[in-house]
């Protein structure tokens, strides 16, 4: 498949929001269960909602470049029911309300709490928003995986691995961001995003490598003796009806050299996570804002790499009517 | 959104039905255009057209995009004084300047010298108004495309069955079982062979291609039998060895139909060697064949009359005449000359294996023996015998420029018309039918003028400036036997060029050999690219210039009706209408569309006004005929004779109450005679009202054996097809050749060729087929050039004028060298690779593609989809120019000198066919730092005025003001 | 219930693209139009066409085939392109089975055509929104149209008449016949998408003559008074045994 930055964009970016806000929520609730500090409402989980609701809309936004008709993006909510981009559409907008209703919540400090539940969990607003919006972050995730897994036909893709590749590395970027963002406001949490930022990305490295692992050794189902119903073990293509650079073409062709490809695999594996993982540690040595700071850039750029890569490592199967002119 | 099945499409906008002939190609099938708002909406086949039956093809279905075009030309443009020729810098001038000029300049060179005036057409299809204009004009020099396109065809099975291929006739496939074509690419007869194809192989057809390269037809063939290039004569010869060796021919069709039992004189002394022994001199000459040769009678053993009833002759044997003459019949001949022709002396020369030819040869035989179709057709012969049915033999063939475009040409084609009359399946159910006005008699009437003393200034030419000849005395050379026509066609060098030379007339004009020329005037010819050999030389020749500073070809004259690579050596542009704005005739004067089951004509009416200044060619001819005074255009007081073409088209008479005419449909006063009558001053609107073409068919007893069928032939002549009505007998023994080989060897009473080219002509005339390696390979090193490169020409795109067409485009925007993967190897190249082929008169880079659908010995491409950059109002950079190659860089027009100092035309020794694919190439690989873009390249031509801006970007075309 | 379709029959198709262009041509002007094209003069010319004509080789040399391939949208039963359509701008006409686009609703998300595995589907790129073969569903039902012109435009363009038009759920119709005589399949079956539209394959007629038909009793050479004696010199066992 050919790359199309913008989704690419908008996968990565929503992710890093996706995951910002589930991390935050995992500190207030680890700070309601008395595992953490709890941190300052008002600076902490407005700011950091805020963050999470901005990556959000820049995906938002970066996804209507891959629209041919932008004006009309509101009809593609309309088929919820089948189309999972359909259900990607209202969730992303609806996480986003959500994250910024929590924020607000916070912002405003609305956080009596309404009940308490067993006499130990005070339950605030922010404690229900939160976990409506922490449902919406998975099923978007589940949406977002679910528009590529669901093509049975592009076979690398096709696989519950790719959603739990979007959730581990949304959230393994989220925590990341979360540890820098909290060494930005010396909120003392750094370690505690590290860690679990540390344990996401491991868990998204095993699941990419499953992944990768996997796709190297998948058998294309679909040959040329399918696609065109002949029998021969020997078919090539002379022409496949017009010599310019056609819909079919470039869509579905990424057309960089195997090498190229190679090389952005293996610097999506060191961005995405090692090199992460390396300063994340760090980061539990020399505490500084810098450290957690380009631990996120790296991973975001190896994000970037590693959707680049997704894409061009699915092989569709129309490929087999376009590989030759003349 | 709306319904889409509520509105009608005719409902969007104001709609117009019209209908025409198409001109995407030369096939011209029946359309039906349908405007909406006046603009073109869609182009569709015409149901009740005869021809294409309803279909149309990838170029006839865009046509809406040639007619939009952006290289349409649409104002007469002179060259800029003080710019060179070719640098196509042009000024827009009026008509009336541009008839001035023109008209100032051939009135001159009419009462001078009119040879100085040569008008050469391209792939047009108005030989008969283009051909009168030359002959009233009194110049010798026109001809059409003919000599650089199939004349090998036409002349090698003219003049053995009386008829050909393609417009004068064709295979049966609807009774055919078993169907060969040979040296027929994609798009050959399109629409007609395609629909014909299809409906063979769905009844169960068996369909052999017989081709160097499997595309197009050919692949759904059901077996391909890869040839070598040019080694067809061999294969056909060697199946003729097995038939007759096997005894697998048609005995009674040999016997009654042709000259393969007639006696031939054998007396290696006499003057009359090689010729049929006479039994007396018939009571009337004229072009037809007298029956007054012999058989011989087994029950007496002696001579007879041919066709004495009751006498079942030899076919095969060595006699003595009473008198003593030794014979021998024509079928002994045939069968002594194919003695030596075995599968396995075939098998060395063409590649195909000697079982596979042994087992083709038996498929045709038993097929044609045992498969007979009797038709309950009574019909008449020319000797009076009634028959009660038309029997014929399922065994057809279809074969094109593979066998034409070769310099042994005309031989192998004689080869595969003595193949099919051994089948006996001339005019026959299931195999070859002839179509009106064929078959003609061997030779057929027409004469070129016989010397310079036929072209006087200031006259007519008393006949047509191209004809074909009986016997050297119909050549048309002067004293010295040197040429009269610029082409040198009916010279000793190419006595049976029967179309012409168009491929030699620059090279020729250049040269000043046979003299200089003043104007040359193109027409729908691109002579500066596609059709002409070596390009890039001709290119240098239309720009040179002699010692004095003038060009050596004074004056150029392009009608074109877009931006082609010839326009821009114009010193005058006439920019012509297209097929949608004129009025056009398919003329059974010229190629008529005619049927197997009678003469079909047809017309093009306007559909769109003109655009621009553009000016139907045909008027700008009877303009210039009206201001020259020629007499077909003029009445008696010199005044204009007709108001405009259609009115020429319905008054025209061959002669003056000839009642022949170019239209045969709806003639005389009241539109109800066909074929002869008066004119019709309604003609017009009488085809319009039948969709634009006239279909008559012939009773069912005249529609098969139209050779020998007495009633055809009365018919025929009582209907001006024909002057007689005499049996035209298949000449498997070749008389006409034989006549010739006589002269150069100095004997009988004709005229005899100059010393040079005596041993050339005794050599290639010979009376009976034989093979000889393409002309070219003798003056080729083939180890250093061991491969064969031939050109296809594929289906969605016409010679180069398609390149303009926004949609044809897309699917040719250039192309690759096709080669086997062994070429590749020994190459060291990959698919996709540049690489430089290589002949020894030139080379050309392109991109190669591996392919193993090609016999290995041979590379090829597609014709003309590389052009010139800058024409055809494409971007200079456009893959046409850039990545598209011309194979005719690599193509010499004329051979080199011979050891007597002798240069003849790259073209069969016979006919002059031009020899396109004989070239030998080799392939190697372009350096590493080489550009990769094709060479040679030329500087960018620029758009002229009158063009409208091409859209660079894009084009969403929408028919119709109110289209949405 | 009605499924149209075309069959195509790659036993008769010569590769002619004459269906290629009769569609653009139909449609660029009608319903579903314009079809723009891209650099239409310059380099790299591209555009939208429903239908394409592709060539594939099989086999090797000598015993090479080549097959011409039209491909255009097969209107799949299960069609994979409809339901992932967010916008419902891909349907499915339950009337007549056709799968359209309705231009209207589409955002030229792309989604359709990532989920069509035989890349049937295009973006325009003039009108952004994607676009596929109609089956010509503004001509198949035009009643000004006389009867037997109410087909696509391809149909009745195709000069071999390799493509056929009908109704594959009508046991009855000329395609179910076809499909059911001549061993119509489907392309890519096993993704289950059910496509409508079926291909005939080649089929191969030989003829076999034996080494005894060669030679007949009324031979022609026979008549030519030298009949295959032996002359009378060669031995024969007359001399040899006298019994
Ligand atoms: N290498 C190689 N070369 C070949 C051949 C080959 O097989 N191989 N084939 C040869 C053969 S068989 C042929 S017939 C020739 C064909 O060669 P040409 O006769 O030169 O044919 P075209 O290239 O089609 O172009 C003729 C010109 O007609 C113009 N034209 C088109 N429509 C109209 C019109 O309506 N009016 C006017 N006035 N002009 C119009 C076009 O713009 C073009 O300039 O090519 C020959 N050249
Ligand atoms: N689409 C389209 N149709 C056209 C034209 C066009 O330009 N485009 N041009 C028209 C014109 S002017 C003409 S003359 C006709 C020509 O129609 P064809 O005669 O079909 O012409 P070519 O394309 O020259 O194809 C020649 C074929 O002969 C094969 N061949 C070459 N050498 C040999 C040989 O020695 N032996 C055998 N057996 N085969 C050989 C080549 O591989 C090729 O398949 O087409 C007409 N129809
Ligand atoms: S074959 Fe095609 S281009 Fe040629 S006349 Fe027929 S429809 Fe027109
Ligand atoms: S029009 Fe018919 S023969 Fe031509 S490519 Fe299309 S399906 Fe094949
Ligand atoms: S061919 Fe592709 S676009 Fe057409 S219905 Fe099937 S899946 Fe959809
Ligand atoms: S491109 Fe249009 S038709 Fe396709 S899925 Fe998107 S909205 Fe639907
Ligand atoms: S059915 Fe109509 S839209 Fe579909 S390919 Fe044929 S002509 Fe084009
Ligand atoms: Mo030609």
């Amino acid at each position: 498949m050919h790359p199309a930055f913008s989704v690419i964009l908008l996968t990565t970016l929503i992710g890093v929001g996706q995951g910002l806000f589930l991390a935050i929520y995992t500190s207030q609730l680890y700070a309601l269960a008395r595992l953490l500090p709890m941190p300052d409402h008002q600076r902490f989980f407005a700011l950091g909602s805020a963050i999470a609701v901005g990556f959000l809309a820049l995906g938002l936004f970066a996804s209507f470049f891959h629209l041919g008709r932008p004006g009309r993006a509101w009809r593609s909510a309309a088929r919820w029911r089948t189309s999972w981009l359909s259900r990607e559409v209202i969730l992303l907008p609806a996480l986003m309300v959500l994250v910024v209703a929590y924020g607000a919540i916070h912002y405003f400090g609305w956080t009596e709490p309404l009940f308490v539940v067993r006499g130990a969990l005070p339950v605030d607003p922010s404690l229900i928003v939160g976990a409506l919006a922490t449902l919406a972050a998975f099923a978007l995730f589940v949406a977002t995986g679910m528009i590529y897994a669901s093509l049975r036909f592009l076979r690398e893709w096709a696989t519950p691995l790719t959603i739990f590749n979007f959730l581990l590395l949304g959230g393994a970027s989220g925590f990341t961001l979360a540890a820098a963002f909290a060494a930005w406001l010396g909120s003392g949490l750094t370690r505690f995003y590290g860690t679990w930022a540390v344990i996401l990305t491991v868990a998204a490295a095993a699941s990419r490598l499953a992944s990768l692992y996997r796709n190297a050794h998948l058998q294309p189902k679909s040959t040329l003796q399918s696609a065109i119903g002949v029998r021969h073990p020997r078919i090539r293509q002379v022409t496949q009806g017009a010599m310019g650079p056609t819909f079919n073409n470039r869509e579905f062709f990424h057309g960089a050299s195997a090498k190229a490809v190679q090389t952005v695999r293996t610097f999506f594996l060191l961005a995405a996570f090692v090199i992460p993982v390396v300063l994340l540690a760090t980061a539990y040595v020399l505490s500084s804002f810098w450290i957690p700071a380009a631990a996120f850039a790296v991973q975001y750029l190896g994000l970037v790499a590693e959707r680049w890569y997704f894409f061009a490592d699915a092989r569709h199967p129309q490929n087999l009517y376009y590989q030759r002119v003349a | 959104m709306e319904d889409l099945t509520q509105r009608s499409d005719k409902a969007r906008g104001h709609t117009e039905v019209k209908y025409t002939t198409c001109y995407m190609c030369a096939c011209r099938c029946g359309i039906r255009v349908t405007l909406r708002d006046g603009q073109l909406r869609y182009i569709e086949g015409n149901p009740d057209h005869p021809l294409n039956q309803g279909v149309i093809c990838a170029k006839g279905a865009s046509g809406i995009m040639k007619q939009y075009s952006p290289a349409r030309l649409s104002r007469p443009l002179r060259r800029k004084a003080g710019t060179e020729r070719g640098e196509g810098k042009f000024e827009p001038i009026s008509w009336e300047e541009a008839f001035g000029i023109l008209a100032e300049r051939l009135a001159e060179i009419r009462a001078t010298d009119p040879r100085r005036f040569a008008l050469f057409t391209g792939r047009d299809q108005m030989q008969a108004l283009t051909g009168l204009f030359a002959q009233q004009f009194g110049t010798p020099n026109y001809a059409a495309h003919g000599g650089f396109c199939s004349v090998n065809m036409a002349a090698g099975l003219i003049y053995t069955i009386g008829g050909s291929f393609w417009e004068f006739g064709g295979p049966d496939l609807e009774r055919a079982k078993l169907f060969f074509m040979i040296g027929t690419a994609e798009d050959h007869h399109s629409n007609p062979l395609k629909i014909a194809i299809s409906r063979f192989k769905r009844a169960g057809g068996r369909f052999v291609a017989i081709n160097p390269v499997r595309t197009g037809y050919a692949a759904i063939a059901d077996e391909w039998v890869p040839i070598r290039p040019g080694t067809d004569g061999a294969f056909l010869l060697a199946v003729v060895h097995e038939l007759i060796h096997t005894g697998l021919y048609d005995r009674e069709f040999l016997v009654r139909y042709t000259n393969a039992p007639e006696l031939v004189n054998q007396d290696a002394d006499s003057e009359e060697f090689g010729m049929f022994v006479r039994f007396e001199v018939p009571p009337e000459e004229g072009c037809f064949d007298p029956q007054n040769k012999l058989w011989w009678d087994p029950e007496v053993d002696r001579p007879v009359s041919t066709h004495t009833p009751g006498v079942d002759p030899r076919l095969l044997g060595t006699f003595r005449l009473p008198d003593g003459t030794p014979v021998k019949t024509a079928f002994q001949l045939l069968k002594e000359r194919v003695a030596s022709y075995t599968p396995e002396w075939a098998e060395d020369i063409t590649g195909v294996p000697a079982a596979t030819i042994r087992r083709l040869a038996y498929e045709m035989g038993v097929t044609a023996r045992d498969q007979k179709i009797e038709l309950p057709i009574p019909w008449t012969d020319v000797w009076d015998q009634d028959h009660e049915s038309v029997v014929g033999s399922p065994v057809a063939f279809h074969a094109m420029r593979g066998l034409a475009a070769h310099s042994n040409g005309f031989h192998t084609i004689r080869a595969l018309g003595i193949l099919m009359t051994l089948l006996g399946t001339i005019d026959t159910p299931g195999g070859f039918r002839h179509k009106a006005p064929f078959p003609r008699p061997i030779p057929p009437c027409a004469k070129p003028p016989k010397g310079p003393e036929d072209v006087q200034p200031d006259t007519p030419l008393n006949g047509l400036p191209l004809g074909w000849p009986a016997d050297p005395d119909d050549l048309f050379v002067d004293e010295a036997g040197a040429p009269v026509r610029i082409d040198k066609a009916f010279s000793w060098e190419y006595p049976l060029a029967v179309h012409g030379l168009m491929h030699n007339v620059i090279t020729n004009a250049w040269k000043g050999d046979p003299y200089r020329i003043d104007t040359l005037m193109l027409f729908m010819a691109n002579m500066a690219w596609n059709s002409s050999m070596n390009t890039t030389e001709v290119r240098r020749m239309l720009t040179d210039k002699d010692e004095n500073g003038e060009y050596k070809i004074p004056f150029l004259v392009v009608a074109d009706a877009f931006e082609s690579e010839t326009v821009a050596f114009a010193d005058l542009v006439l920019p012509d209408t297209t097929y949608l704005e004129r009025h056009d005739v398919m003329s059974m004067l010229d190629r008529p569309i005619s049927e197997y089951d009678g003469p079909v004509d047809s017309v093009r009416i306007p559909v769109l006004p003109p655009k621009g200044e553009c000016k139907p060619f045909q008027e700008v001819l009877i303009e210039l005929g009206v201001r020259l005074k020629l007499p077909a255009f003029v009445d008696e007081n010199g005044e204009r004779k007709y108001k405009d073409y259609p009115d020429f088209i319905v008054r025209y008479e061959t002669a003056p109450g000839s009642g022949i005419g170019f239209l045969a449909g709806w003639r005389g006063k009241n539109g109800d005679k066909f074929m002869v009558g008066e004119p019709n001053p309604r003609q017009w609107e009488m085809y319009a009202q039948n969709g634009g073409f006239f279909h008559y068919e012939l009773p069912r007893s005249f529609q098969y054996m139209r050779n020998w069928n007495k009633g055809y032939l009365t018919w025929a002549r009582a209907n001006g097809l024909t002057r007689y009505a005499e049996p035209i007998n298949c000449h498997i023994y070749s008389e006409v050749l034989q006549k010739f080989r006589l002269a150069a060897e100095g004997r009988g009473i004709t005229r005899k060729p100059p010393e040079a080219l005596r041993e050339r002509v005794a050599y290639f005339f010979d009376p009976l087929p034989f093979w000889h390696e393409p002309l070219e390979t003798v003056y080729t090193d083939t180890r250093r050039y061991p491969l064969r490169a031939v050109t296809q020409r594929p289906m969605p795109m016409y010679h180069s004028w398609d390149s303009q067409n926004a949609w044809l485009r897309q699917i040719h925007s250039h192309n690759y060298l096709f080669v086997h993967p062994s070429v590749g190897k020994a190459g060291a190249f990959e698919d996709g690779d540049w690489v430089w082929v290589e002949s020894p008169w030139g080379k050309v880079r392109c991109m190669a593609r591996f392919t193993e659908a090609v016999e290995p010995g041979t590379v090829w491409t597609w014709n003309a989809i590389g052009k010139a950059s800058g024409a055809w109002a494409l971007h200079p950079r456009a893959n046409e120019s850039q990545q598209g190659f011309l194979l005719n860089h690599l193509i010499t027009e004329e051979l080199p000198e011979d050891p007597e100092g002798l240069r003849v035309s790259n073209s069969d020794p016979v006919t002059g066919q031009a020899g396109w694919y004989d070239v030998r190439v080799r392939v190697y690989k372009a350096a590493e730092g080489e550009p990769r873009v094709t060479e040679p390249r030329f500087p960018p031509l620029r758009r002229l005025p009158g063009m409208a801006k091409a859209p660079r970007k894009w084009l969403a075309y929408m028919a119709g003001l109110k289209g949405r | 219930m009605t499924q149209l379709a075309l069959v195509i029959d790659l036993n008769v198709c010569v590769g002619c693209h004459a269906c290629v262009t009769s569609c653009k041509e139909w449609n660029t002007s009608g319903w579903a139009g314009p079809l723009a094209d891209f650099s239409p003069y310059g380099p790299d010319p591209h555009g939208t066409f429903f239908n394409r004509v592709q060539t594939f080789e099989v086999g090797e040399y000598p015993h090479t085939t080549v097959v011409h391939f039209p491909k255009s949208c097969l209107h799949c039963e299960e069609p994979p392109c409809v339901p992932v359509c967010p916008t419902g701008a891909s349907y499915k006409r339950e009337e007549d089975g056709i799968v359209l686009v309705d231009y209207d609703k589409c955002i030229g998300c792309k989604y359709c055509s990532w989920a069509c595995p035989y890349g049937a589907r295009e973006l325009d790129e003039h009108q952004k929104v994607m676009k596929k073969c109609t089956l010509c569903v503004d001509r198949i039902y035009d009643e000004s149209l006389p009867e037997a012109e109410r087909k696509p435009a391809c149909v009745l363009a195709c000069p071999t008449n390799a493509r056929l038009f009908g109704d594959v759920h009508d046991p009855y119709s000329q395609v179910s016949v076809a499909i059911r005589e001549q061993g119509g399949y489907t392309l890519m079956p096993e993704w289950g998408t059910k496509p409508a539209n079926h291909y005939l394959p080649r089929r191969r007629t030989e003829l076999r003559i034996h080494a005894d038909e060669l030679i007949r009793a009324d031979n022609p050479l026979k008549k030519e008074g030298v009949p295959p004696k032996p002359p009378k010199d060669q031995p024969t066992l007359d001399e040899t045994t006298s019994w």
